[in-house]
């Protein structure tokens, strides 16, 4: 059906497009900064188009490649181990809990339920890691915290719940152990909701800075995001001193500092942005049928 | 012998019970199997912590640790400390909740305004490509957006200080004064979860019966006019419980945006320091582990009875959107 341009439609076309243009822009301004020589950055200031365009800032970070290729290193590893061990525990417990007639079904319901109402908190938490867990500075640290989400367990339950119960018997009856027919039948059926979780999952692997904060000390076991933070609280810390010594000032003008922070932002979100028009819509799906409903 | 036929029967029927959990682990034992990873992790990173909230009460000792280490004298000794001439805790309550509330109720009526203008876009393509765009900013992490907002707001090269110099006015340095930090935190919680919150609404405008508008337009109703008699009600029950689930949520701040987007400026504390990060310093930068803890308590314990009550009140409200 078409609909007449009114003025109200007008104004709902242009809040729209502010909005995106708005979403839109400081991704624009980064990649515009990334590529921009030092001296324009200074005289003129951040711009989405530069008048120069230098890749000056990508060089002085591969001058540090050694960190940064180990950054993409740990994350990477970290979001592959992380994502399957994820799709994996919280699979098989949605799986087990989706078994009705399980001896003991409602317990464990109680058991996943009772960690998305009530939590220790941050100091118990670091305090187990630390002191009881020893994961301090190990590569598990940024991988097993993350692993179970009450939320992904009670997502695949439920898409579980919907499959016919026959399927179970007749594989049952063909003498199918639990596992084979968790793995064989039902991941399967669940593509959507399984491609929802991996995706939702990797990107908390991909842009997690919080475990690397906590618990690791050692630099070379940073992922990329901890080291991109790293870098914008040395670079900020001048930039505060800059307001009050002109000393600092002049060294600040020599160091090329905001360009390189935005070719890292582009080096570690590159890769999110490239593959985003192929995922979001598994995103929006995963949201729709999860987000009210827990 | 009536006797010994009474005790058999007992016993039978104890032997059942223990019977039947044993059939139950003996048939079942795959699947109880296959919960156990789920179990163990849970265990070690959500009830172990939770059992270890005791330490608000007790000296921490390093060698000790959570359950060996002795209790303060007297055993509530952490929290006189934390709510006894503690301006900085106290602040930080007051903006975790101020905070929180304002993000609520703004982000809403923004999230709700916008996935209905959504909804009044008719052309495919460009109903798509807006809605890609204004989603992708849920896609960067925390960190990410701190470069943004710098970029931004910096006192040098930033964007809003050249445009302000541009104009002849004074430059501003955002870092160093905290009272425009309640609003700029607005906004960018705005420009990170609205996309997102709007895809929320806009599956529930599309799960509206549409004979319903059908109806309406034969009657001759604008659009304007279906959007409020028909949208905007149906939308009623899950705008309140997803507030009712926030306001559950009111006592944790999200941390990644208060510290890495204030890049955790001594200077903001004053507007925008909050429970989070107030209790992030106290343990990993003071090393303070009993105001930290006792903190930490408090938080857990209000945020446990906030999301109990807000859950029974989206239960009542209605059967389908509480979490139990």
């Amino acid at each position: 059906m078409k609909e007449k341009m009114t003025i109200g439609r007008g104004i709902v076309y242009l809040f729209i497009l502010l909005f995106s243009f708005v979403c839109l822009y400081p991704f624009l301004l980064v990649i515009g900064g990334s590529l921009m020589t030092n001296s324009e950055a200074i005289n003129e200031g951040f711009r989405v188009i530069p008048k120069e365009v230098t890749l000056a800032s990508y060089k002085i970070l591969l001058g540090n490649s050694a960190l940064i290729l180990n950054g993409y290193k740990i994350t990477i590893f970290v979001t592959v181990v992380g994502t399957i061990l994820s799709i994996a525990v919280n699979g098989m417990m949605g799986y087990v809990l989706s078994r009705k007639r399980l001896a003991g079904r409602r317990v464990l319901n109680l058991y996943v339920l009772l960690t998305m109402l009530f939590n220790g908190g941050m100091v118990p938490w670091y305090l187990v890691c630390t002191q009881y867990l020893h994961l301090k500075d190990t590569i598990w640290a940024l991988i097993l915290p993350s692993v179970v989400s009450a939320w992904y367990i009670f997502l695949i339950r439920n898409y579980f719940t919907g499959v016919p119960e026959e399927l179970w018997e007749s594989a049952k009856l063909d003498g199918a152990s639990e596992i084979i027919v968790f793995l064989k039948i039902y991941l399967p059926l669940a593509t959507p909701v399984i491609a929802t979780v991996v995706l939702f999952a990797a990107l908390g692997y991909w842009n997690d800075w919080w475990l690397g904060l906590m618990l690791i000390d050692n630099s070379s076991k940073q992922p990329l995001q901890m080291l991109l933070r790293t870098m914008i609280s040395n670079i900020q810390f001048l930039q505060t001193m800059s307001q009050q010594s002109s000393e600092v000032q002049a060294m600040l003008a020599s160091v090329p500092g905001d360009g390189v922070k935005m070719a890292m932002v582009v080096v570690t979100t590159g890769p999110i942005i490239l593959l985003y028009p192929f995922v979001q819509k598994y995103f929006m799906k995963g949201i729709m049928v999860g987000a009210v409903k827990g | 012998m009536k006797n010994l036929k009474k005790s058999k029967t007992r016993s039978k029927t104890e032997k059942s019970i223990v019977e039947r959990i044993l059939l139950a682990i003996k048939s079942n034992w795959q699947l109880y199997l296959m919960a156990m990873p789920a179990i163990a992790l849970l265990f070690c990173f959500a009830y172990l912590p939770m059992g270890g909230l005791i330490i608000a009460f007790k000296k921490y000792n390093f060698k000790l640790g959570i359950w060996g280490s002795p209790f303060m004298d007297p055993w509530y000794k952490n929290f006189e400390i934390l709510f006894k001439n503690n301006s900085m805790a106290l602040n930080a309550i007051k903006n975790t909740i101020l905070l929180n509330a304002l993000f609520i109720s703004v982000g809403t009526v923004f999230a709700l305004t916008l996935a209905l203008c959504f909804n009044e876009i008719t052309n495919k393509y460009f109903k798509k490509l807006t809605q890609s765009i204004t989603f992708l900013p849920y896609f960067i992490s925390t960190v990410v957006v701190g470069v943004f907002v710098s970029g931004l707001l910096g006192y040098e090269h930033g964007v809003i200080n050249r445009v302000i110099t541009f104009f002849g006015g004074e430059r501003i340095a955002f870092y160093m004064e905290a009272k425009w930090w309640p609003w700029i935190l607005l906004i960018v919680n705005l420009w990170k979860g609205a996309g997102y919150n709007a895809v929320v609404y806009l599956a529930t405008i599309s799960g509206i019966d549409s004979s319903f508008y059908e109806a309406a337009r034969i009657d001759g109703a604008s659009r304007w006019q279906q959007t409020k008699y028909i949208s905007l009600p149906l939308l009623k029950p899950t705008v309140i419980t997803m507030t009712l689930l926030a306001v559950g949520k009111i006592m944790n701040a999200d941390f990644g945006l208060f510290y890495n987007v204030t890049g955790d400026m001594p200077t903001l504390y004053e507007t925008v320091d909050v429970l989070d990060t107030y209790i992030y310093r106290a343990l990993r930068q003071l090393d303070d582990i009993g105001i930290s803890s006792a903190t930490g308590f408090f938080q857990s314990i209000v945020g446990f009875l906030l999301v109990l009550v807000s859950n029974w009140a989206a239960n009542r409200y209605s059967d389908e959107g509480a979490l139990f």
